[in-house]
This record gives C-alpha cells, sequence and structure tokens, in this order.
C-alpha cells in the first residue's frame, strides 16, 4: 500500500468531482439551499395557516334547544363563536367547511338540569380540519366553563363550598434539564438526518466513480497505470467518504441556522418554552457525530462495492436506490418509543447509533453500550471495504460484458 | 521484451458455458520491433492484451513483460508499459496537462521530473496550444495527442496498443501510425492489434494471426507470403484461420 498513490488519486477524484456540477448540487447546493428553503416555506406556511386559523371567529350551529333559552343565550353572548341560523344540511355545511362545527342540546336540558338529571350535548365537527377541531375545542371549553359554573351555583345555593366537589388541584411540573426533554424530543430524529445524508451524499460519487468510470471508459486507462488496485480503491473511497460527510455536515449546520430561522419567526421566547428550540448536549452532539463515522465508512464501502459491479450509472442506480430503505427502517426504529437500547440491539447497525444518539444528545452515556457500538460498526466498516477491495480486484466485475 | 508462454485464459459464461478466448498462445516480441497481432473480431486479441497489460489473469501458461511476470509482479509490468487503446479514454474534467500528471505521478515521477517529461511531450506532439484545456472539449485528434502522451509519460520499455486507429478520421489515425514507427526506432517493445490489413503491412516486423483464441500463423510479411504463395496479406489471412476451406465446404 502506498500513502503517495492513495492521495494522488484522491486528489485527482477531488479536483474532478468538484468541477462536476451533479456531484456539487448534491452534495454541497442540495443541503445547503433547497433542504432549508423547503424547511423554512413549509414552516412559514404552516404557522401562517395556523395564525390565520386562531384569528378567526369560527361560525358554529346550534341543534335544539329550544326549550333552553340560558344555554343559548350564554352561547350568542360568547365573543369567541359566531352563531349560524339552523339549516337541516349542516352536516353537508361542516364537510363543505362552510360551518365549522355543531352542538347539539337535546330536548328538556335545563329542565333536566333543574331536576339533577343526567343530560349529554353533543358537538360535531370535522376531524382533522384544523379550523373544525378549532371551533370544536371552542365549544368543548365554552361548555366545560358552563358546567362548572352550574356545579358552583348550585353549591352556593345550598350553602356549600366549591371545594367539596374539587379538593385538590393537580399540576405537572418538568424537573429534567431542558437538553434531555429536547434530547428525548429530537434524539431520534439528529441522527436519523445525519445517517440519511452521510448516504445520499456518498451515492452519486460512488457511482460516478466506479461505473460512471467503466461507462466513459477511464476506468481501463486507470487500472492499465502501476498503482496498486487496493491504492485506488482507497483513494476512491476516501473522496466519497469526504463527499457524504461534507454532505452530512453542511446539512445539519444549515438545519441548525434553519431551526434557529424559524425559531425567530415563530417568536423565539415562546418556541424555547414550549421546547420547539432544541437545547441538546454539546458533547452528546460531538459523540453523535463520531458514531456516524464509521456508519459513513460503512455506507460508501458498500455504495462503491454495489456500483463497481454495474455497468453504468444508470444500472448502479437501480442497484444502490433500494438500499436506501435498508437505511430508513432502522433509524425509523431507532425513532419509535418504547425500543430501548441493549447489548443485542447495539449489534444491529444503523439502529444502535439511532438508539444511542437519543440518549447522547439528553446527555446520558452508556459507555459500555457506546463502545459495543463503535467496536461493531468499525468492524462491518472494515469488512465492507475489504468486500470493496476484493471487488476491484475481481476481474469478472471489472470487465463485467 | 514480451514474451508469452502458453497462454490460455478461460471465461465462464452462464448462457454460452466455458469460452477459450486465449488458447495456449505463445510468442516472443523483441525491442526495436513491431508485433502486429492481426485477427477477426472477438479472435481474442483484446484478452491477448489484457493478459500482458495485467487487466485479466491468464487461466494457464504465463507471459513476462520487460522482464516481469504477469502474475507475480503486475505492478512492475504496468510501470514498464504503456497501454494505448479506444477503450482507453481520458477524464474529461482534466485538463491536458493534469492528465499527463496524474499519470506521471502514479508511476512515482518526481515534480522536477513531470514538468520536464510534459514540457517534452508538449513540444514532440505538438499540445502547448490546448494543454491547459479541459478534455471534455477536445476534438478527437487532441484527445488521441493527449492519449499518447499519457502512454508516454513514463518512457515505457514496452508499448502495447489495442486497435488503436479505430473510428479515427484518416489524419487522426496517420498520426497514431507514425507515433508507432517513432518508438520501434526508440528501441521500444511495441505489439499491435488490429484487423486492418494495410496498417499491418505498413508497419509490422512480425504478424501473428489469431483465430479462436489461438496463434494459426506467425512471421514476416515476407515469410507468410512464401508458406502461403500469397502475395496479398488479406488472402494469406483468410487461408490461415482456413476461411476458404470453410467458403468452399
Amino acid at each position: 500500500m502506498s500513502l503517495h498513490n492513495i492521495l494522488t488519486v484522491y486528489r485527482k477524484e477531488l479536483r474532478d468531482s468538484l468541477r462536476d456540477r451533479r456531484t456539487l448540487i448534491s452534495m454541497i447546493v442540495i443541503p445547503m439551499l433547497m433542504i432549508p428553503g423547503i424547511m423554512i416555506a413549509v414552516a412559514g406556511i404552516t404557522m401562517k395557516m395556523v395564525n390565520k386559523a386562531r384569528e378567526e371567529i369560527p361560525t358554529v350551529m346550534v341543534l335544539g334547544g329550544d326549550d333552553s333559552p340560558v344555554l343559548r343565550a350564554a352561547l350568542a353572548k360568547n365573543p369567541k363563536l359566531r352563531l349560524a341560523p339552523f339549516a337541516a344540511d349542516w352536516k353537508r355545511q361542516i364537510s363543505d367547511k362552510q360551518l365549522r362545527a355543531a352542538v347539539e342540546i337535546p330536548a328538556g336540558f335545563e329542565a333536566a338540569l333543574d331536576r339533577g338529571a343526567p343530560a349529554e350535548i353533543e358537538i360535531y365537527n370535522y376531524e382533522g380540519e384544523l379550523r373544525s377541531d378549532l371551533a370544536a375545542g371552542e365549544l368543548r371549553d365554552f361548555l366545560n366553563g358552563y358546567r362548572e359554573k352550574t356545579v358552583t351555583d348550585r353549591l352556593v345555593a345550598r350553602g356549600l363550598p366549591a371545594t367539596l366537589v374539587k379538593p385538590f388541584e393537580t399540576k405537572t411540573q418538568n424537573v429534567a434539564p431542558p437538553e434531555k426533554v429536547t434530547g428525548n424530543r429530537f434524539g431520534g430524529m439528529i441522527p436519523y438526518l445525519f445517517i440519511l445524508l452521510c448516504f445520499t451524499g456518498a451515492m452519486y460519487p460512488a457511482m460516478d466513480l466506479t461505473a460512471g468510470e467503466k461507462e466513459r471508459g477511464t476506468m481501463e486507462t486507470i487500472l492499465c497505470s502501476p498503482v496498486a488496485r487496493t491504492d485506488l480503491v482507497l483513494g476512491k473511497f476516501l473522496m466519497v467518504l469526504t463527499a457524504s460527510l461534507t454532505t452530512a455536515v453542511v446539512s445539519i449546520v444549515t438545519t441548525g441556522i434553519t431551526f434557529v430561522i424559524i425559531g425567530l419567526m415563530a417568536g423565539a421566547s415562546a418556541a424555547a418554552r414550549s421546547g420547539a428550540m432544541p437545547t441538546l448536549d454539546p458533547a452528546g452532539l460531538l459523540l453523535v457525530m463520531a458514531l456516524v463515522l464509521p456508519v459513513a465508512v460503512l455506507f460508501c464501502s458498500v455504495l462503491l462495492a454495489v456500483s463497481l459491479f454495474a455497468k453504468s450509472i444508470k444500472e448502479a442506480s437501480s442497484y444502490a436506490t433500494p438500499l436506501i430503505i435498508l437505511i430508513i427502517v432502522p433509524a425509523m426504529m431507532g425513532m419509535m418509543p418504547g425500543v430501548e437500547l441493549n447489548a443485542r440491539l447495539a449489534l444491529v447497525p444503523v439502529l444502535n447509533i439511532a438508539l444511542a444518539s437519543k440518549e447522547l444528545v439528553s446527555g446520558v452515556f452508556h459507555w459500555n453500550y457506546l463502545a459495543l457500538i463503535f467496536g461493531s460498526t468499525c468492524v462491518y466498516a472494515a469488512a465492507a471495504l475489504a468486500v470493496c477491495v476484493r471487488m476491484f480486484n475481481r476481474e469478472d466485475v471489472l470487465f463485467r460484458t | 521484451m514480451i514474451q508469452a508462454r502458453n497462454l490460455t485464459k478461460v471465461f465462464h459464461d452462464k448462457k454460452r458455458g466455458e469460452i477459450r478466448a486465449v488458447d495456449d498462445l505463445s510468442f516472443i516480441c523483441r525491442p526495436g520491433q513491431i508485433y502486429g497481432l492481426l485477427g477477426a473480431n472477438g479472435a481474442g486479441k483484446t484478452t491477448t492484451l489484457r493478459l500482458l497489460a495485467t487487466l485479466l489473469r491468464p487461466t494457464s501458461g504465463s507471459a513476462t513483460v520487460a522482464g516481469f511476470d504477469t502474475v507475480a509482479e503486475p505492478e512492475r509490468v504496468r510501470a514498464s508499459v504503456g497501454f494505448l487503446a479506444t477503450s482507453t479514454a481520458l477524464y474529461g474534467r482534466l485538463t491536458a496537462r493534469e492528465t499527463i500528471t496524474y499519470f506521471a505521478r502514479l508511476n512515482g515521477l518526481s515534480d522536477a521530473a513531470i514538468a520536464e517529461r510534459v514540457a517534452r511531450l508538449a513540444d514532440e506532439l505538438e499540445l502547448h496550444e490546448f494543454l491547459d484545456r479541459r478534455v471534455e472539449k477536445f476534438s478527437t485528434g487532441m484527445k488521441q495527442k493527449t492519449s499518447i502522451a499519457r502512454t508516454l509519460v513514463h518512457d515505457p520499455a514496452v508499448l502495447i496498443f489495442d486497435e488503436p486507429t479505430v473510428g479515427l478520421d484518416v489524419m487522426t489515425a496517420r498520426n497514431i501510425i507514425r507515433f508507432v514507427r517513432d518508438c520501434r526506432s526508440r528501441g521500444k517493445t511495441v505489439i499491435y492489434s488490429t484487423h486492418v490489413m494495410s496498417e499491418v503491412e505498413k508497419i509490422c516486423d512480425t504478424i501473428g494471426v489469431i483465430h479462436q483464441g489461438r496463434l494459426v500463423a506467425e512471421g514476416p510479411l515476407a515469410a507468410l507470403q512464401e508458406r502461403y504463395h500469397e502475395q496479398d496479406l488479406e488472402e494469406i489471412f483468410i487461408r490461415a484461420v482456413g476461411a476458404d476451406k470453410e467458403d468452399a465446404a
């Protein structure tokens, strides 16, 4: 093995790739402009829509309740609701989004209240439709308040204190540091993004440097030179790894900046209070990146080997694209609630890192599992790289017809 | 010098079964000589040359190139060989200078030696005009000149040409032929594969006729003419590969 040759190949591949518009687009332009652009646009539109929906006074319809004038009058007086006159096609109006919700007061409701008999009020809405859900929420809040007022009035009438039916209050308060809370919430997301970007960033260069070279006829040219196959593979591998890590780092940095921009758009203080602004443990984040490094090596080696087998970029793409599923499934499993890291799962590539990252960014360090994850991933990466070198020595792969 | 001894290469194809692309081939190619490997498409010329350039490993038999065994010392063989074929393309996004420098570096040349070699090759092959332009913008002739410079940058003792004029226009092909002759006059060992009879007649000192992977005739043009009682190389070739008997049958 010659370091001089490895670096010569690497430098050449780097120069070649930096002059390739497609590599630059996949490595820099997409993560730097497209991902933040889409995130900011989606967040902006969503916030605008939610704010507009919140500002709207929902139109609701009261069904029945002609014999319950007090409740009807209270509903009509509520400034947060606009009452629509009764119409028989109210269900269609809700479906057509002309009416946000309807509330049905049963016959003899107030008489039943006076007798102390049970009664039921029903709210009808368009489930999943933001404005309809907000209207239903408003109706629910109003009726809860009305119920509480009824109970208080009854107690007062009997000369009893209001605490009789509400002897104590319950209140939930978070005592975990903010980075642990957001770590739990975002811990799975960050490595998932990082892992996926490492893979997608490596995909095009891996195909271009192998199948692409076969297609353009330059593979035979370089194979004729005295450079050893191992040096050639390592030089190309370093280039693919560079592209992979650059894509991931650029994406993470731009995603971080995007979060800040979105936070500013939403009002930073409100977002921080609600936990929307991730506060992550910096040491944990660094460890996540250290764990992702052997995974990136694994991806680059597998992609190089798979692409080398192909005769053209098109063929390589048909082999490499389905591999994304193999990355997404374990990464998604790591994000599922209840799946916890153990010795067995620490040996499953990708899933192990997704699970460990959740804890790492929360500032929890299980060093024994981390060592197991790092060690096993390094072994897988080394094995994949060895397979890749082996493939470069197989003439039936290099000269496949 | 190139020496092939009972060189055999067998490929295994799922549909066609065992294919003997090169079958028990033995020949010697000496310094200062051009050995022409003449054969039809699929005769085994490219496989033979790929075996000599260590791109493929022989199934049996052996070959030495510039004194090195192709299996035991493939990297030293490649360091002694310049390989030029229509299938050996150039990197489109590099300039001619970067291309020559890259291959010089892989051949272990120092920076000073590279600068001197690039300047000399640029003079000899008239590359100055496009030396710092990207190869993807080159005409076929410019590409061919850059390929020649790439082949010669490490001053190899042995040159292997695999149908280097296929698809080229007359002027570019003439340049290639001139360059091959230059190599011989510089004392290089040259092996040249082609199926173009006129090229073989013009430049080859020894002709090896290859058919279905086997060497069916070998010798200088005059000796072949005498052996087959024919002046025309095409007729000699037809008789050597036995196509005349097949036609008659």
